[in-house]
């Protein structure tokens, strides 16, 4: 029993390690900015691998729900006059009521219909926050209200290093949890034979829609942060752009690998960040990116690697 | 009346561009089952190489025919260097292909040409026809006929012709039209550049009339898409009828709702297809055997 | 008690009658049979009465209640299983995961305990693992369980798909076709454990084309032809059948086939 509870939350252990040590090398707060970045999205990314690595489902549109959590964080205080802790549990509510809504006759869809019904849906919401205006501040996007919590300001790439950090943690242990479970064992199994699943008793219209809330209360969560973070928020944050980059992520970083969801997440962020001086060629990259993992490497990095170590071929 | 009439002829202008997509999307996902998001990067690599050439001093005409041969180009490489090796990937991979294919494409013609919007001169000039109390461009006329023509060639190359044959073959059932000795990857990539020869001539074609730029692949490969779906995947018949249906009603959408929601018309089609009838206006319902 | 009936159940396709007013009872703990050529519609009668297709016409009754049109998960709640000719075998969870995956009509735990992973999740997970493993041990695979199931042999994939089907405790079981692309040994463990099933209790219900395994290991046997009931009996009467023998049998090979 705790050769099990060891194996299954020490990845998660060693990221908890390496996050608490890495600002030792930061020479800036530049560094801390982009690690939360990082972490921030890989948040998100946590959600999507539970959706597409485990259960097997696939959404092109999922930075519509980081864009409803980054927006209830911006439109609460400002135009309902709600403390910015509140809007952030309203947006993820939110976030879980229209995932609940939508899932239902969307997740009966599947393959490529499924891929371009999320598509749809995503970029519907990405359209919405960019016309209502009046709500939203339209196309130039509205300042986010910091975050204040028993009059302590959450202000500085340093503190939101440690909050993205933790939040990732106890996100990746949560999921972590569920796949060592009898809700996790079903949404495998739904993922290699949903009509054997359902003949196991499992109700698969049900467990999907439970795994598409799930990951858009993780991707809410991870647009609050990002907004909290930035000060400002714009419609891009919900747009195809996005949804395509979360996906690249998680494929990077391994389907079905939770720490992959880090490695992905890293990759996408750090490498613009890096490659700063060959900004125009930002999408030139990200498409060869998307292209090469798709091609080459479908599996993702982390399996990949850990495959190769275990000896056996991926 | 006049209004209505108005909203008719802008919308089957528009129509007109995405039932050449949707055909484009057909095109390809019949000989080979990829949705290929990269379609709509064909309609700007059309029009902007046209622009780009012009500009340089090349004639027009020669300018355009340049512009639709390496449009055509790009479609093949698309197949040979993307598409190809991640032959046997689920149908998401194979998207997620076309779409990073996309951006990789939108990325190198932002640095190629550039991120301004450009035009190309009309035809036939530029002094609306009048009709019924609406006004009707020449541009227009020239896109409509132009797809009608392209259709028709389409339908002859495929009625009429072996390789047209070949393409239907390979569209019914690969192995058995590879078993009676049909290079099915020689048909897929001519698929690809057929795809993007219609994609560029659109692209030249309207460029007069909604102008181009770096960005216009991505909107309108979501909705050729969404005319093909709401004609039935994988039917030709259906692409157009679709894609002339998806331009009425946006337009009609614009005029009589709300212009800012004009480009979720699209998406809302896309959604009320697939939850009400996912096998479009003129698919077939599909059965899974167990 | 019949714990099984099906009442003139009848379903098309596309023009095509592939089931047509289909009767029959089953009593309970029966080795039941169900026989004809191929394109008999035997398939479509297991997918009607698992859940798999609604019936157009008749009834499916289960244990006396009336389950036409039920889905498949609730039947598997009121104890019908059943495996597939097309293998549907989870080939990248392990065989015990597989086998772990049938345990879970009878999991208590639910998403936010699970999330959370409570102490009894973890009594969950310990208690599934081991009736798991019994069950893989019943059906003589302990070995191969923690080997990702795509590593495993063909007919291994049929035992372990029985055992999973097995692990929901189902009081009635549904096999279709468990002993095709078997070879001769394999399909003599395979009646040994048909036995064994039937000998716990359960009531088996058979889609076969092996003529000796059915023979053999059958109390009743339906023979379908076109979609329509030809013959039922136990197995002396149906090897008698002169339409049976004709549709399905043929003439001589009787005597060889069933020996």
């Amino acid at each position: 029993m705790r050769a099990l509870f060891y194996s299954r939350l020490m990845p998660i252990a060693a990221v908890a390690v390496i996050a608490a040590v890495l600002p030792a090398f930061f020479p800036s707060a530049y560094y801390y900015r982009v690690a939360a970045l990082v972490f921030v999205f890989a948040l998100a990314g946590i959600g999507l691998n539970l959706l597409m690595g485990f259960a097997g489902q696939v959404s092109l549109g999922h930075a519509g729900f980081i864009g409803i959590g980054a927006y209830a964080v911006a439109v609460g205080p400002t135009h309902l006059g709600l403390p910015p802790w509140l809007s952030f549990f309203a947006g993820a509510a939110l976030s879980a009521i229209v995932a609940f809504l939508v899932g239902r006759p969307i997740l009966r869809l599947k393959g490529h219909y499924l891929a371009v019904a999320t598509l749809g849906f995503g970029t519907l919401l990405s359209i919405v926050f960019t016309n209502e205006a009046n709500l939203t501040g339209g196309p130039d996007g509205m300042a986010v209200p910091r975050l204040v919590l028993f009059g302590w300001a959450a202000r500085g790439s340093e503190t939101w290093y440690w909050i993205s950090a933790a939040s990732f943690v106890i996100g990746a242990a949560l999921a972590l949890n569920l796949i060592d479970s009898p809700t996790g064992r079903a949404l495998r199994a739904i993922h290699d034979s949903e009509v054997a699943a359902r003949v196991l008793g499992i109700d698969v219209a049900q467990k999907k829609l439970m795994v598409f809330v799930v990951s858009a209360v993780y991707a809410s969560v991870a647009g609050s942060y990002l907004a909290m973070f930035n000060g400002l928020i714009t419609p891009e944050v919900s747009g195809f752009l996005r949804s395509i980059e979360l996906v690249a992520m998680v494929v990077l970083g391994g389907m079905g690998s939770i720490v992959g969801s880090l490695v992905g997440s890293a990759v996408i962020v750090v490498l613009p960040q890096a490659l700063s001086f060959l900004h125009d060629y930002e999408h030139v990259v990200l498409g060869l990116i998307i292209m090469g993992v798709m091609i080459f490497l479908p599996g993702g990095i982390v399996p990949s690697l850990t495959a190769l170590f275990a000896g056996r071929r991926a | 009346m006049a209004e209505l009439l108005q909203f008719i002829f802008s919308g089957l202008t528009v129509g007109a561009i995405y039932a050449l997509v949707a055909l484009g999307f057909t095109l390809i996902y019949n000989a080979s089952d990829v949705v290929n998001f990269a379609q709509g990067e064909f309609v700007m690599l059309g029009g902007m190489t046209t622009v780009f050439l012009g500009l340089a001093g090349v004639p027009l005409p020669i300018a355009a025919l340049i512009a639709v041969i390496a449009t055509v180009a790009v479609g093949v490489a698309l197949h040979r260097l993307a598409i190809e090796p991640a032959r046997g990937a689920g149908p998401v991979a194979l998207i997620m292909i076309t779409i990073g294919a996309s951006i990789f494409l939108r990325g190198i013609a932002q640095i190629i040409f550039d991120k301004r919007f450009h035009s190309l001169p009309s035809l036939f000039g530029m002094d609306p026809i009048r009709v019924g109390g609406a006004a009707i461009l020449p541009q227009s006329l020239v896109v409509l006929s132009g797809a009608v023509g392209i259709v028709v060639l389409l339908w002859v190359f495929i009625d009429r012709t072996l390789l047209g044959k070949a393409v239907i073959a390979t569209a019914a059932n690969r192995l058995a039209a590879r078993l009676v000795g049909i290079d099915t990857r020689r048909i897929v990539g001519f698929s690809f550049a057929v795809s993007a020869a219609i994609g560029a001539v659109a692209g030249i074609l309207v460029t007069p009339i909604t102008l181009t730029s770096y960005e216009v692949g991505t909107l309108l490969a979501l909705k050729g898409f969404a005319a093909a779906m709401l004609g039935g995947m994988g039917n030709a018949i259906g692409a157009v009828v679709g894609g002339i249906l998806l331009g009425l009603l946006e337009a009609f959408a614009a005029g009589y709702l709300s212009s800012q929601y004009k480009d979720a018309v699209a998406f809302l089609v896309i959604l009320a297809v697939l939850f009400a009838m996912p096998q479009g206006l003129f698919g077939r319902a599909k059965v899974d055997r167990v | 008690m019949n714990i099984l009936s099906v009442d003139h159940l009848s379903i098309t396709f596309g023009g095509v009658c592939a089931v047509d007013g289909v009767s029959f009872d089953i009593a309970e703990g029966l080795v039941f049979s169900i026989i004809g050529p191929n394109g008999a519609g035997k398939t479509t009668l297991f997918n009607l009465i698992s859940g798999l297709y609604v019936p157009q016409d008749g009834r499916v009754l289960l244990a006396g209640e009336d389950v036409s049109g039920w889905t498949p998960e609730r039947l598997a709640c009121r104890g019908l299983s059943r495996t597939f000719q097309n293998l549907q075998i989870f080939f990248r969870l392990t065989a015990l995961e597989n086998v772990m995956v049938g345990r879970h009509r009878h999991e208590r735990t639910g998403i936010f305990t699970d999330l959370l992973h409570l102490p009894a999740v973890e009594r969950q997970n310990c208690e599934t693992r081991e009736q798991a493993m019994a069950a893989l041990a019943r059906i003589g695979l302990q070995t191969m369980a923690d080997r990702p199931a795509g590593s495993l042999a063909y007919g291994d994939l049929k035992r372990l798909e029985i055992a999973r089907a097995l692990a929901t405790e189902p009081s009635v079981l549904l096999l279709d076709e468990p002993a095709a692309g078997c070879n001769a040994v394999e399909t003599a463990e395979l009646e040994g454990v048909i036995r064994g099933i039937a000998k716990d209790g359960v009531t088996v219900v058979l889609v076969e084309h092996d003529m000796r395994l059915v023979m053999n290991v059958s109390d009743r046997i339906h023979v379908l032809a076109n979609g329509r009931t030809l013959a039922e009996g136990t197995a002396a009467e149906v090897r008698a059948d002169p339409a049976v023998i004709q549709a399905y049998l043929g003439g001589q090979e009787v005597g060889r086939a069933v020996g």
